[in-house]
């Protein structure tokens, strides 16, 4: 019995090492351990056998069974690696082919800059305000020292709807409605974009219709050096940190002094080149110390309150950090144009 | 203003400094000079030649051959200019000259005989055309008879000579002169300042003899000069000042005329000149014209004046527009003996009026404008006159004749050590304000540590504490301001709640893979009363017009900004951008008046224009045409994004699609719409399918609160039930899921939709809608009959409202 039971084995161990698919597996796992297989026909025989030997031969027999059972494991695992293999290699696609695409959006160009140029300002404690497009002659000219018959107000200019509305000329109208309504009693720190517009012909560097950004800070003591200074911390924000700034004298009706500020070329790195027509320098913005009059008419004493404006063109600062030579593209919303900015926070000058 | 170096070096000294750092320096300083203009190219080896000999060519009618001492050498040059003369002096390019576009000067033979160099025109040696004296223009320039030979021809013309272009703000009307300019210069190189010589010699003849003089508008002409100049001799005026005329701009024509024309520079002061012989009589009268009076001015325009418009008259009729031009009957011409010259001063609102209505400008109503320094009004004329004497051979009577109530009053104004610093944000010291306001020619008085200061009238910009205060910053340089941050209470910037809707959908937009744009608000008659929102149509606006537009393309305010954006899509259809998917947010302006009184309202909306394939992607045989659904659900995720709860409602709109079209609801309100534009305006505008959207985001506003709140994750399971029920085919399906929501609440807490199906199975005329119904109950596991329960209530009440059945 006992050369039967490791005959048995052999045989069986043998079978499972040739097995090559699971199936196979599995019948000799019912020839060799089921009811009606031949390691439990072979112990059934085992009443004929003496007291001594029964659990000798039984021993033994659990064995082989554990043996086979181990084995047919064993081989089940390695059989089913290799079917998954098989399977996995079967599901193999060509990668080089091209990948469904994804719609993408973006924002407008001008949109861009003037988010960043918001979030810059609004990191310094300013809010954020917008006035109306369609102004009264007063906010757009007479609050801001611009009397009517003043020579500095080109009627030319200027879209007139009635003797007294037009469409804003500028951003400014925002500085004087929003110190009117703080009431001449709080300090004011705003910076307000928008659309303006001028009586001109649309050309490569004329727009009907562009945008500005103009600043204010009033308050008790406010010096024309934290003017430098805010402009200052805008302009490396903006452009870079290795840009230098300069003031330049200038003329507008509604501050006094007034200035104007350039940040060094980049291009050339001061050197002069075409970019910046040999001078070292780019025009990037406006700015002055808030005139009296127009701190007045908004209700703010000037003795006790002064404070500084700036005002500047996203369309300009576009054209200048992009390279684009030609206004209208903002305007026309060609697509090939629009794509080419989705990604261009940041950049240089 | 171009400011000829070389001239300026007659007031000051800038031999310190090169042209380009001077500009530089006059940049930083306060007047922005946009660039440097060599006068001319450089020429080299072009020298002052004597035409010993000139006699016509052997061989050609039309050239000359002429002998030419040139002081080292004589040489024989052919010269074909029809002015050539035997006896001239004249510019010779030697052999080896190079002139202006590097034209190099050899020797060479003409028709067989050797020519050994050139004689120039001015163009010839770079100066532009329109500078060029008339007399010389066609051949070429003949020196004064005193030059000497072999002088170098570059430095005789000021060839060399740089010219800076100022770019004037409107406030610096002092640098419309040389003397402002000088005085600006002087101040910055701190250096001495030289005046021009104003001497003129007395006469026993006196010019009240001669004229009076009578102004009946005092307010715009408080002072009037009259100047009566004998024995003129009208000839060319000296080289200097021709040079000086050519390199500001201004084409020589003769002496009196040039003179008048280089104090007009040098004083910023315009004179005018009459023929006294064909005055008309000896009266001059100033006053307002005559309604209708007409006057011809020397550009030979028959003009009609008004009230507005100040004249010179002779007593009886107008001889010159006052500041702006002079009359055609009375100009100096070469004949002329006698003039009578003016020095006024013509208010700025007298010669605006007149530019206005006459739409002439020159040099001299560009300062009058401005206004004109009442001190150097008289001293202008007598810098005339001392020039006329000099090169015109002339005498000047006795005079000059005014009228005068010229106020020449010098404002002061009062400045601090301690107010400027404190505004400045500065430590300069009192010694370092007096040295400043020294260079300026400030004079002042000095209290302790307040300075008055006495503004000079050359300085009519300069009024109140603030202007000064400019003065000393730019004077001590921008460059030397320390930079600070602003010391007042610091407090919280931000955006306000419209602003963060705006960014919140451009980003949501951006991610569903929409463009941004911006379009114009300007639009055109054809597009003012297109595809505006029904809210909006409801409140019957009124087009706004221009009544001043620039383009017909834009001049009305748009009431929507659909068209614009059509006008875009269309724009890129034509360069084969086929697939658009664009929105935009901005303001349309809404009025109910036909004649504006007040600001119309401003509505901030978003729009949007989807056309073309949405998905292509052709390998996997996929592919996505933009319609309506893929519109809507953009909406549906924004308006989910920011927890407003939207519907949408059937409706029909002019220029839309009448079958595809929807108002979009919130609470009951409607707020915009969206749909397919109609295939006829499709067809007009060149465009293919295409979906727009229009929402009032104004309204949208009162349901926006961008503070989220906390729902906690539920605890128990969900569960589903899905139902598919069989109506006629008009019913729509969202009537049905309002009803399934209605009677399902509160237990049901989602309904979607995951089919709709027509076809062979069902009756004629039907369809069959699918819903998923989602069912929780954030306290407890739902039980079964509970679910069965209300799912028989919903079946029960779909079908008594819409005729249904459920399809099992
Ligand atoms: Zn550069």
């Amino acid at each position: 019995m006992k050369e039967q039971l490791e005959a048995i084995r052999r045989e069986a161990l043998a079978k499972i090492d040739k097995a090559a698919d699971l199936n196979t597996l599995q019948d000799i796992k019912v020839t060799y351990l089921g009811k009606k297989g031949s390691l439990t026909s072979v112990l059934r025989g085992m009443g004929s056998l003496s007291k001594e030997e029964r659990p000798v031969v039984g021993e033994l027999a659990n064995n082989i069974r554990e043996a086979i059972t181990n084995e047919i494991a064993k081989k089940t695992d390695v059989l089913e690696k290799a079917a998954l293999e098989e399977k996995l290699e079967k599901e193999a696609i060509d990668v080089t082919l091209p990948g469904r695409p994804v719609h993408v959006g973006g924002p407008h160009l001008l949109t861009s800059i003037i988010e960043e140029i918001e979030d810059l300002f609004i990191g310094m404690g300013f809010e954020v305000r917008e006035g109306p497009e369609v102004e009264t002659d007063y906010y757009n000219f007479e609050a801001l020292n611009l009397p009517k018959g003043h020579p500095a107000r080109d009627m030319q200019d200027t879209f007139y709807l009635t003797n007294e509305l037009l469409l804003r000329t500028h951003t400014s109208p925002v500085q004087a409605r929003t110190m009117q309504q703080y009431g001449g009693s709080q300090s004011v720190k705003m910076i307000c974009p928008g659309k303006v517009y001028r009586r001109d012909t649309d050309d490569a560097t004329h727009s009907h219709q562009f945008t500005q950004i103009e600043g204010l800070y009033v308050d008790k003591h406010v010096r024309m050096s934290d003017l430098k200074g805010v402009l200052n911390k805008f302009a490396k924000s903006m452009f870079g940190d290795d840009r230098k700034i300069r003031l330049r004298p200038s003329f507008f009706p509604f501050t006094e002094p007034s200035v104007e500020m350039d940040i060094s070329c980049k291009v050339c790195e001061g050197v002069g080149c075409s970019v910046c027509k040999q001078s070292g320098w780019i025009e990037i913005l406006g700015a002055g110390m808030v005139h009296p009059n127009v701190l007045e008419m908004a209700g703010y004493d000037p003795e006790k309150y002064t404070g500084f404006a700036f005002g500047m063109g996203p369309e300009r600062i576009a054209m200048l950090k992009y390279g684009i030579d030609d206004i209208r593209n903002f305007y026309t919303n060609d697509k090939r144009f629009l794509t080419q900015y989705h990604h261009v926070k940041g950049g240089t000058l | 203003m171009l400011v000829s170096v070389n001239w300026l070096n007659n007031y000051v000294d800038t031999s310190s400094v090169s042209p380009e750092e001077l500009a530089e320096l006059i940049t930083k300083t306060g007047i922005e000079v946009d660039g440097i203009d060599y006068f001319a190219e450089q020429s080299s080896n072009v020298v002052v030649g004597h035409v010993d000999a000139c006699e016509q060519h052997p061989n050609a009618d039309k050239l000359n051959l002429c002998q030419v001492d040139v002081g080292e050498e004589k040489l024989q040059i052919i010269c074909g200019a029809p002015n050539v003369r035997q006896g001239q002096k004249v510019a010779v390019a030697k052999p080896g000259a190079v002139l202006p576009g590097n034209v190099k000067i050899k020797k060479t033979k003409l028709r067989g005989v050797e020519s050994n160099g050139m004689i120039c025109s001015l163009q010839e040696l770079g100066i532009a055309e329109k500078y060029v004296p008339k007399d010389v223009a066609d051949g070429i320039f003949v020196f004064p008879k005193d030059t000497a030979i072999g002088a170098d021809v570059q430095r005789l013309l000021n060839l060399d000579d740089a010219v800076l272009e100022f770019d004037l703000t409107p406030n610096r009307a002092d640098a419309l002169s040389m003397l402002g300019v000088a005085y600006e210069t002087a101040a910055i190189l701190d250096t001495e300042l030289t005046l021009p010589d104003e001497h003129v010699h007395t006469d026993s003849e006196q010019a009240s003899d001669y004229i009076s003089v009578g102004v009946d508008a005092a307010d715009l002409n408080p002072y009037y000069g009259a100047f009566i100049v004998k024995d003129i001799d009208i000839k060319p005026s000296p080289l200097w000042m021709r040079n000086a005329l050519m390199a500001a701009g201004i084409r020589p024509i003769n002496n009196v005329v040039d003179i008048t024309n280089y104090v007009l520079l040098e004083y910023g002061q315009p004179l005018h000149a009459f023929d006294y012989d064909r005055f008309g009589s000896k009266h001059v009268v100033v006053r307002r014209a005559g309604d209708n009076e007409r006057m011809t001015t020397l550009d030979g325009e028959e003009r009609t004046l008004s009230s507005d418009n100040l004249v010179i008259t002779n007593g009886q009729e107008p001889v010159a527009l006052a500041g702006v031009m002079g009359g055609a009957n009375t100009e100096v011409n070469d004949d002329t003996k006698t003039i009578l010259l003016e020095a006024a001063y013509f208010s700025p609102q007298a010669v605006r009026a007149t530019v206005r209505d006459t739409g002439l400008r020159s040099d001299s109503s560009a300062r009058f404008e401005k206004g004109v320094d009442p001190n150097r009004v008289e001293r202008a004329g007598l810098r005339a006159c001392h020039l006329l004497e000099k090169y015109a051979g002339a005498t000047v009577l006795t005079g000059p004749i005014v009228f005068d109530e010229l106020d020449r009053t010098e404002k002061t104004v009062t400045i601090t050590e301690k107010l400027i610093n404190h505004r400045l944000g500065t430590v300069i010291t009192s010694a370092e304000i007096e040295t400043i306001l020294n260079k300026l020619q400030f004079p002042f008085v000095k209290h302790d540590d307040m300075f008055t200061v006495t503004v000079p009238t050359r300085r009519g910009d300069i009024a109140i504490f603030e202007d000064m205060l400019e003065e000393v910053a730019r004077m001590y340089g921008y460059d030397n301001l320390p930079y600070t941050l602003p010391e007042g209470s610091s407090q919280a910037g931000g955006l306000t709640k419209q602003q963060e809707l705006k960014r919140e959908i451009s980003s949501y937009l951006q991610g569903a893979g929409l463009m941004e744009t911006m379009t114009y608000s300007l639009t055109d008659e054809a597009s003012i009363e297109r595809l505006v929102s029904p809210e909006l149509r409801a409140k019957e606006p009124k087009p706004v017009r221009l009544p001043m537009p620039m383009s017909e393309d834009h001049n009305y305010l748009r009431l929507s900004m659909v068209p614009e954006l059509l006008k875009s899509v269309a724009y890129n259809r034509a360069r084969s951008q086929m697939d658009i998917s664009y929105f935009e947010m901005g303001n349309v302006f809404v009025t109910n008046e036909q004649t504006l009184s007040q600001q119309p309202s401003e509505n901030l909306r978003l729009a949007g224009a989807m056309t073309g394939m949405w998905l292509r992607h052709p390998w996997q045989h996929e592919q996505k045409q933009v319609d309506f659904y893929l519109v809507k659900g953009v909406l549906e995720g924004l308006f989910a994004y920011l927890a407003i709860p939207i519907s949408f409602e059937q409706t029909k709109l002019t220029d839309m699609h009448p079958g595809r079209c929807a108002s979009i609801l919130i609470d009951g309100r409607i707020v915009g719409f969206l749909g397919q534009t109609h295939p006829v305006l499709e067809k007009e505008l060149d465009l293919g399918e295409t979906f727009v959207f229009d929402i009032d985001l104004d309204q949208v506003m009162d349901f926006y609160t961008n503070t989220t709140s906390y729902e906690p994750i539920p605890k128990y399971p969900a569960i589903a039930r899905d139902i598919a029920f069989i109506v006629d085919e008009d019913v729509l399906a969202g009537d049905i899921k309002e009803t399934i929501e209605k009677e399902g609440a509160p237990l049901v807490k989602n309904v979607r939709i995951f089919d709709v199906y027509k076809g062979d199975n069902l009756p004629e005329g039907k369809k069959s809608i699918a819903y998923s119904l989602f069912y929780q109950d954030p306290e407890k596991t739902l039980q079964d009959d509970e679910v069965e329960q209300s799912y028989q209530t919903i079946v029960a009440s779909v079908n008594e409202k819409f005729d249904s059945y459920v399809r099992s």
